[in-house]
């Protein structure tokens, strides 16, 4: 099982010739995943990593069955990938791509949006590490090997902070069902509360770790979320104790720019909720192993 | 990106807002000229600072004369203005606008904002304007009104019907501020701003409704696309360390502490700015280097994080995804080397090839102090930093 992805599923890269593109399609390739090919328009007929080049996403779909897709292409063309990647019947999209405009990215949801739920493609990022399921498919830029197989969720707007968690995990033995990263963005594909809601329909995973940071109001929403719909525990680590009042913190999205938007906010609203909070970074692993023995 | 409120008018008198009769000056005499050619006894200079608050800080004088003006521009020009949103270190005025003084019977707040829950554009307005509109959220939310935008079909008519009635405005000034209402929002929308602010939008003494201050920011991620916006930066407001990193890729934030801090990855670095606090410390800095951390950049990034003077101790923390820790190790020990480092440095090395890296470290023979975890990483660099303090004091 796994979320999103797995053995099988079938794998598409948008942007797949170019430098980033081939680099990170070999690493999946590498790890397992099932790429079946890749897109990039005008060179529809080659053969790249020795799999085929399509013009568009629709061929891909018709010609090789592809099912998730990982985009790669540059921020000011990545928002029309995305909507393509829709409208060919992609189930599944990570944007990997940063920089998106805001505006494109409200364009894009609401495009998403127009189709029936069943038929709907699932979007995570932009601006995001992407997606593993351990042992079984990488369709993301992360370092596979630190992941272990298990069945702790993570979901995360960082990158490197969620290796951190995964890396403390595997040193106590705790594996991993997927990690999702959704991007430190401002309007993302999908929300925390979106991933926490699909990782309670997963029966490999027992636990979800959710990595957030300051800015917006997601992750209180997905407490809630867990509060009011979820039967397995949340733990939680909120990044950014120490950011200042209306200063970025490096992503996009990471800015506190009104009340309830900063850590120790969020924090105190998530243990109202019944959130496990990690009460440091260093303690995602060992506040996990804590919620696991309860069980 | 910030601009002026004098830039932000020029563009919203573009699309149809009402903005007093006003001009730039860079001198006194500049400032005297613009007041002549203004046909008004009264003129407000105004400090083109990037900041709200100007008024508080005394950014803005009203003047009855000339000689008052000329008196107000050298006051002004050259000095650093403080407001709760500069920090202590101010921004320096360089600027000025001359304006019309306006005869106000009514001040209004209006803005426009992204909203990410609802993934939109929010309309927000008060009848209660001239306050700080937090402030006002806190005090007296019933005094705020917001309407969202459905972005597919944009702003409508009978919303900014229903804000201007919500503003308090007359039967007979509806249409008007309609026009100024539809007006922002086609600049928000048409230039990719990510907020626009007129507090106070006011109504004068004839009932005509005008833009008194104007403030707008623009996403970063479409300057690509929007070069008239880009042309508008002024990097005398900008902190001069962030805006050097940023011209070398690197993101990088100046705070109040003394422990430097070199980091991949921008949640990462909060999270090991977070342990350093829970070890007693405060970071200097924030500072994120990215995922493709070449020896060539991780010079440069030392060099930022050590030009800044408070520094007493500087952590690494590196979780190589990507990137290799050996190649960050080669790149830290040609840093040191280069570098005539003087405050000691901590450096966590986690992830692919870790070992390789750690190797490295050790074998350099360079008074490195290495850690393991971030836990470790956090607590040794306040050790050295409480170590650096207390020789200083002996």
């Amino acid at each position: 099982m796994a979320i999103f992805i797995d053995k099988q599923t079938r794998i598409i890269v948008q942007g797949f010739t170019g430098k980033i593109g081939t680099f990170h399609a070999q690493d999946m390739i590498n790890y397992g995943s099932n790429v079946v090919g890749g897109i990039t328009p005008g060179k529809g007929g080659q053969k790249h990593l020795d799999r085929p080049v399509f013009n568009t996403v629709k061929e891909s779909v018709e010609q090789a069955g592809a099912e998730a897709s990982i985009i790669f292409v540059p921020p000011a063309y990545a928002a029309d990938s995305i909507m393509e990647a829709a409208e060919a019947g992609i189930k599944y999209c990570v944007a990997i791509t940063d920089g998106i405009p805001t505006q494109d990215m409200m364009k894009v949801k609401i495009f998403l949006s127009r189709f029936p739920k069943q038929q709907r493609m699932v979007l995570t990022g932009p601006n995001c590490a992407g997606t593993i399921s351990p042992g079984k498919s990488m369709l993301g830029i992360m370092p596979g090997h630190i992941y272990m197989p298990g069945n702790v969720g993570i979901v995360g707007r960082s990158g490197t902070l969620g290796y951190e968690a995964a890396d403390q995990m595997k040193a106590l033995g705790i594996g991993v069902s997927t990690s999702v990263g959704i991007g430190g963005d401002p309007i993302n594909g999908s929300s925390h509360r979106d991933i926490l809601e699909k990782f309670e329909q997963d029966p490999e995973t027992k636990v979800v770790v959710m990595i957030g940071e300051i800015g917006g109001p997601q992750e209180v929403e997905a407490g809630i979320f867990a509060k009011e719909h979820m039967t397995k525990p949340v733990v939680a680590y909120i990044a950014g104790l120490t950011a200042p009042k209306g200063r970025r913190m490096g992503h996009a999205g990471a800015i506190i720019s009104s009340s309830g938007e900063s850590a120790a906010e969020k924090v105190e609203r998530l243990q109202e909720l019944g959130v496990t909070i990690a009460p440091t970074p260093a303690a995602m692993g060992e506040t996990v192993a804590k919620v696991l023995a309860k069980l | 990106m910030d601009i002026h409120e004098y830039q932000a008018k020029q563009l919203l008198a573009g699309y149809g807002v009402k903005i007093a009769e006003g001009g730039l000056a860079y001198s006194p005499e500049d400032a005297v000229q613009r007041a002549r050619e203004i046909s008004s006894n009264v003129w407000v200079v105004k400090a083109q600072i990037h900041s709200g608050a100007r008024g508080k800080a005394g950014g803005i004088k009203v003047c009855k004369t000339h000689e008052e003006v000329s008196q107000a521009a050298e006051a002004l020009l050259g000095k650093r203005l403080v407001t709760h949103q500069t920090g202590p270190a101010g921004k320096v005025c360089l600027r000025l606008y001359v304006e019309a003084g306006t005869d106000i019977a009514k001040e209004l707040y209006f803005s426009l904002l992204v909203d990410r829950a609802r993934e939109g554009i929010v309309m927000v307005g008060s009848a209660q304007g001239g306050m700080d509109i937090e402030e006002l959220a806190e005090t007296n939310p019933d005094a705020i009104k917001k309407i969202y935008i459905e972005p597919a079909v944009g702003l409508q008519d009978f919303q900014a019907r229903e804000m201007a009635f919500a503003l308090g405005l007359d039967a007979s000034q509806i249409q008007h501020a309609v026009k100024t209402i539809q007006g922002c929002y086609r600049a928000m929308r048409d230039l990719d701003a990510n907020m626009l602010e007129i507090n106070p939008l006011v109504v004068t003494g004839h009932g005509e409704l005008i833009a008194l201050d104007a403030k707008m920011g623009f996403d970063d991620n479409a300057l690509f696309r929007r070069q008239n916006i880009s042309e508008l930066r002024d990097k005398t407001q900008e902190d001069p360390r962030e805006m050097a990193a940023a011209d070398r890729g690197l993101s990088y934030v100046g705070l109040d502490g003394d422990i430097g801090c070199m980091i991949n990855g921008a949640g990462l670095a909060m999270a090991t700015m977070d342990m350093i606090k829970l070890a007693g410390g405060e970071p200097a800095n924030f500072l994120d280097v990215g995922g493709g951390a070449s020896a060539e950049r991780t010079e440069k990034a030392f060099r930022m994080v050590l030009a800044d003077k408070n520094v007493k101790a500087m952590l690494v923390n590196i979780f190589a995804g990507i990137n290799r820790c050996d190649w960050i190790a080669e790149g830290v020990v040609q840093a040191v080397k280069n570098i005539d480092m003087k405050v000691p440095l901590i450096v966590r090395l986690s992830g692919t090839n870790v070992e390789q890296g750690r190797k490295i470290i050790q074998e350099s023979g360079l008074p490195i102090i290495t850690a393991d975890t971030l836990a470790e990483a956090a607590e040794k660099a306040v050790q050295a930093r409480n170590e650096v303090v207390a020789r200083q004091q002996g």
